[in-house]
């Protein structure tokens, strides 16, 4: 086949008056509002409060599906659309547009973000139903969308940088959402400082950009990419690959995603899956042009996401929580995704993103059910059997196991799958394919140990939970949990048709790959390591041997997990510490930072105070001489008011004489 | 220039120079005496003199309204309201002259000799020539040379005061109504501190309340010390007011 | 020069020199009274200069300047009496060096 497809061109074109994309403002603005109102009058709403949410962001999705059938109409190489809403900055010659910047890439988040999050506003009318910030939820939830709409649709580093934050500052307001237990709060605190860090990444890989472009709209810094200097492009891909390691949960600032738990579980699935994590991996992919001139700096990412994937997947696998194990399977997942686009195949990285969307969202809000059922129960040891219990969640877990687990012809296979074949072709990334085979396995494996202790084995909870009498959620709850199943399921046919099944990323035929080609730029050649459909054999297999021995361990009568444990001594222990990484964080960084502050505090007290307080003794020393000029007696100031009238007068008047002579 | 005009003023040429010289002693003796005599009541009635002094000098300079104006505010008011201070305190009597500052009144009379000379150098001696002298005749004026004095013939065409009206009903319309509402505030100020007050002791300056907040730890002592002294003299001060009254 | 010229320079002299004798009066007299009346006579003085100027230029701005003048001053005495009497009744004094509460 020679069909050719539409590559990056750098070339943005203006959107038609009056089309959806042309009022495209309108998605991320219609959530923000609503938020807003909720945050005013949502008391008085009541209930009511949820209706409003759901239609603001309902209202997102939909336009964002009729912009996106707009974008599919245009020709292919015509699909970067800018759409200029209002002036925002203009200092002299620099100024800043807040634009909004329509492109397949941007279409498919605003699908994922705006659909996804619909759901989740759905199953949060169950969810938090009686609690007593009700209406201030959903506020947040609509803001949450709202500041990842105005990520995703950003023109301009800037304006991305916007949304970043607002991002970042949306998600400390839901985790934590339940301030009054000091543990969530400093969950939404962790989770806060340690996305500052990547902000700080971010902010100077702007000030470099902006220096060695002039400019920080994407559509003037891309298509001069191949222009940077290398050296500050590598600089600039490292940074913002900093700011893509703190946003997306990635090594080293992991640390906060599993304590983001703390949040209700709805803001668990919306982080997890629709928003936040992804906008890292969005930015190294929207970025790509930047990277493309520097592909070492790609290769690093690809490292980065493949240590974090197998880290995160090595803690998982013994964790007792089933959202702890669901937050360290979306930090390895995240790791796979910055494989993707670390290795300049972009396609792969956002499909799996839009995969794991589906499914992640889809595995937490049915954990959420399940702590529904369970009186907030999350230690999977207590449960067990619920398959009979909640058919419904059980049905829909099922096909989200699978689909994570990667096993054909779920959607989780597809895309990971897709990762771990581009990683076969770039010179020195055969490595990463290992790795990333073994994770796929121990993935399997503990997404297998999840869903077994939970849904099948004996009822433990009977024992371990008296008076807890599981149920199935109501229909708000399951509802989008089918819905999410559906996706999970089929989700992989975005990108595989049947013709492309055995022969991966063939963008020919492929349709996310030939719609995203014009956003990004790919990179690194064909030099298979080992032919693609073996590779793909081997990892299946993998994944398949990780399901049999988590099938082994945990569903087998008669295994002794207390003598396993202590026969795995070391490992189990740093499996399940977590690698001693936020203890690790807790000596080094935090105790220097407060022997640093210490330090700090101690040259503020001593030279600072020090210089201030000598200062006013000086001053009060001088005073206590000048006083005495001070009498009191009205006659002596009038006397050197008069002095001075005299000099003055001398002065101007000397002057005015001089001035005509 | 009809000689007509010519004549007169080159008439009132000499008079004039004569009413600037007798008038110009008197006023400068009347605020000397003003100044040096002890008793209060003679200086304001010196100010009366040199009040007058000083209207008549506005006459000679074509200034009638200002004139009559000067004796009707100055020496009609604000003199009288002076005088009935004085007479209300009963403070005419005798005034040292020497304060408890030392070398105040050398340098005063030092500092205003200074003054003097810059302002004779700086002001006065630029306009010293012919041509600034109004009463001359206008041939000698224009021909002199330096600053030429331009008269107030065509201003006081219509009479001194409709030119000064016609001034202060145009051009200064605005500060002249801003000025009635300042005399409206000082007259209204005037009743507000001139009203005696039910209970004077925080305003007199007592033990309490002569301590400046703002002073440093170490003078309190010494402070107190003061303070403790202070009682007496505030009381002695009030019985003396009761004997004013 | 003519022998009767009275050149503008005269007037000017002589109000310098009243403006200096109030000044004086006021630096050196204790009494709060003349002091003030001193101040009095140096406003008069600088009236003087407005109206011989005012006729040297030939425009009435400055009479009415003068008469502005005239009229702070006025307010000026008003208040400044008063607060003079308010200061006896506080101090039964009306020498200004009986008043040092500013003395630091």
């Amino acid at each position: 086949m020679t069909t050719t497809i539409a590559t990056y061109t750098g070339v943005y074109g203006m959107p038609e008056a009056g089309s959806a994309i042309d009022l495209a403002w309108l998605i991320p603005v219609v959530p923000a509002v609503s938020a807003a109102v909720l945050l005013l009058i949502g008391k008085r709403l009541g209930r009511y409060a949820a209706h409003v949410a759901i239609l603001a962001i309902g209202f997102s999705a939909v336009a964002s599906t009729i912009a996106f059938t707009e974008l599919l109409a245009l020709p292919e190489e015509a699909r970067s659309v800018i759409s200029p809403v209002a002036t925002w900055l203009e200092v002299g010659d620099f100024e800043v547009a807040w634009s909004i910047l329509i492109d397949p890439l941007a279409a498919v988040m605003l699908l994922l973000v705006t659909w996804v999050g619909l759901l989740i506003h759905v199953y949060s009318i169950g969810y938090m139903e009686g609690d007593e910030r009700y209406s201030r939820f959903f506020a947040y939830l609509n803001l949450f969308a709202a500041s990842m709409l105005v990520l995703v649709l950003g023109d301009s580093f800037l304006t991305l940088f916007v949304g970043w934050e607002l991002v970042g500052l949306s998600s400390y307001l839901l985790i934590g959402f339940w301030f009054e237990k000091r543990a969530y709060a400093t969950a939404a605190k962790k989770a806060f400082v340690v996305n500052r860090i990547g902000d700080v990444g971010f902010m100077i890989a702007m000030f470099l950009v902006f220096s060695a472009t002039g400019s920080l709209a994407f559509a003037e810094v891309l298509p001069m990419a191949p222009e940077i200097a290398s050296g500050t492009a590598v600089a600039i891909g490292l940074l913002l690959l900093v700011a893509a390691a703190g946003k997306s949960a990635q090594i080293p600032l992991f640390v906060w995603l599993p304590d983001a738990m703390a949040g209700p579980t709805p803001v668990s699935a919306l982080i997890h899956a629709a928003t936040m994590v992804t906008a890292g991996v969005y930015l190294v992919a929207r970025v790509s042009p930047i990277y493309a001139t520097v592909p070492g700096v790609g290769l690093t990412v690809a490292w980065i996401g493949v240590a974090t994937a197998l880290l995160a997947a090595l803690i998982a696998c013994t964790q007792n929580d089933i959202k702890k194990i669901l937050a360290y399977s979306t930090v390895s997942q995240l790791g796979y995704m910055f494989i993707g686009v670390g290795l300049g195949a972009q396609v792969a990285g956002v499909f799996h993103l839009l995969t794991h969307g589906f499914f992640k969202a889809l595995l937490f809000l049915a954990a959420g059910s399940v702590m529904h059922a369970m009186a907030d129960e999350t230690n999977p040891w207590k449960m067990g059997g619920l398959r009979k219990v909640m058919p419904i969640t059980f049905a829909t877990s099922l096909l989200g196991w699978l689909a994570i687990a990667g096993l054909p012809p779920f959607s989780g296979f597809f895309s990971k799958e897709e990762i771990l074949v581009a990683a076969l072709d770039p010179p020195g990334a055969q490595g990463i394919w290992v790795i990333g085979t073994i994770v796929a396995g121990l993935t399997a494996f503990y997404m297998s140990r999840w869903f077994f202790l939970i849904f099948l084995g004996p009822k433990r909870y009977e024992q371990e939970l008296p008076g807890v009498h599981p149920h199935e959620s109501p229909p708000s709850m399951t509802l989008p949990l089918v819905l999410l199943a559906v996706g999970s399921a089929a989700g992989g046919l975005l990108n595989a048709t049947p013709a492309s099944l055995l022969r991966f990323w063939d963008p020919e035929t492929s349709f996310l790959s030939s719609f995203l080609a014009p956003s990004v730029v790919p990179y690194y050649g064909d030099t298979p390591f080992i032919p693609h459909v073996p590779a793909v054999a081997i990892v299946t297999a993998v994944a398949v041997a990780g399901v049999a021995a988590a099938w082994a361990l945990y569903l087998r009568e008669g295994v002794d997990h207390v003598a396993l444990r202590e026969r795995l001594g070391g490992f189990y222990q740093l499996s399940y510490q977590r690698f001693y990484v936020d203890e690790l964080y807790e000596a080094t960084l935090e105790r220097g930072g407060r022997g640093l502050a210490n330090a700090f505090t101690t040259f503020d007290r001593v030279v600072v105070d020090g210089a201030v307080n000598g200062i006013g003794r000086g001053v009060a020393g001088l005073a206590t001489v000048g006083r005495r000029v001070q009498t009191g007696y009205v006659r002596s100031y009038a006397l050197a008011v008069a002095a001075g009238t005299v000099l003055l007068a001398a002065i101007f008047l000397g002057g005015l004489l001089n001035g005509q002579g | 220039m009809t000689p007509l005009l010519a004549q007169t003023e080159a008439a009132s040429g000499s008079a004039e120079f004569w009413v600037f010289i007798v008038i110009g002693a008197v006023a400068l003796g009347s605020a000397l005496s003003m100044v040096l005599l002890r008793n209060a009541v003679h200086a304001a009635l010196m100010l009366v003199v040199n009040f007058f002094a000083i209207a008549v000098l506005y006459a000679t300079l074509d200034a009638q309204f200002l004139a009559v104006a000067q004796i009707i505010v100055y020496a009609g008011a604000i003199v009288v309201l002076f005088l009935f201070v004085l007479m209300l305190l009963g403070v005419a009597g005798d005034q040292a002259f020497t304060g408890r500052i030392a070398g105040q009144k050398t340098t005063a009379v030092l500092l205003g000799l200074a003054l003097f000379g810059v302002l004779a150098a700086g002001v006065a001696a630029p306009f010293l020539g012919e041509g600034t002298a109004c009463n001359v005749p206008v041939e000698q004026r224009v021909d002199a040379e330096g600053p030429l004095c331009e008269g107030l013939a065509v201003a006081n065409a219509d009479g001194n005061v409709r030119g000064v009206g016609f001034l202060i009903f145009t051009d200064y319309v605005w500060p002249f109504e801003v000025t009635s509402v300042l005399l409206v505030v000082a007259a209204i100020g005037a009743i507000v501190l001139g009203k005696r007050r039910e209970d004077p002791g925080e305003l007199t300056d007592a033990p309490a309340s002569a301590v400046p907040a703002l002073r440093d730890d170490d003078d309190d002592e010494a402070a107190s010390d003061e303070d403790a002294a202070e009682p007496a003299a505030a009381g002695a001060s009030e019985d003396d007011e009761e004997g004013t009254r | 020069m003519t022998a009767m010229a009275v050149p503008l320079g005269w007037y000017l002299g002589l109000a310098a020199a009243l403006f200096v004798i109030g000044l004086v009066g006021v630096l050196v007299r204790r009494s709060l009274i003349v002091m003030f009346m001193s101040i009095e006579l140096m406003l008069n003085s600088v009236n003087l200069t407005l109206v011989a100027f005012s006729r040297f230029h030939g425009t009435l701005d400055g009479q009415v300047m003068a008469f502005f003048v005239m009229v702070v001053a006025a307010a000026e005495v008003t208040v400044g009496l008063a607060i003079i009497v308010n200061l006896f009744r506080l101090k039964a004094s009306s020498d200004a060096d009986d008043v040092d509460v500013l003395k630091a």
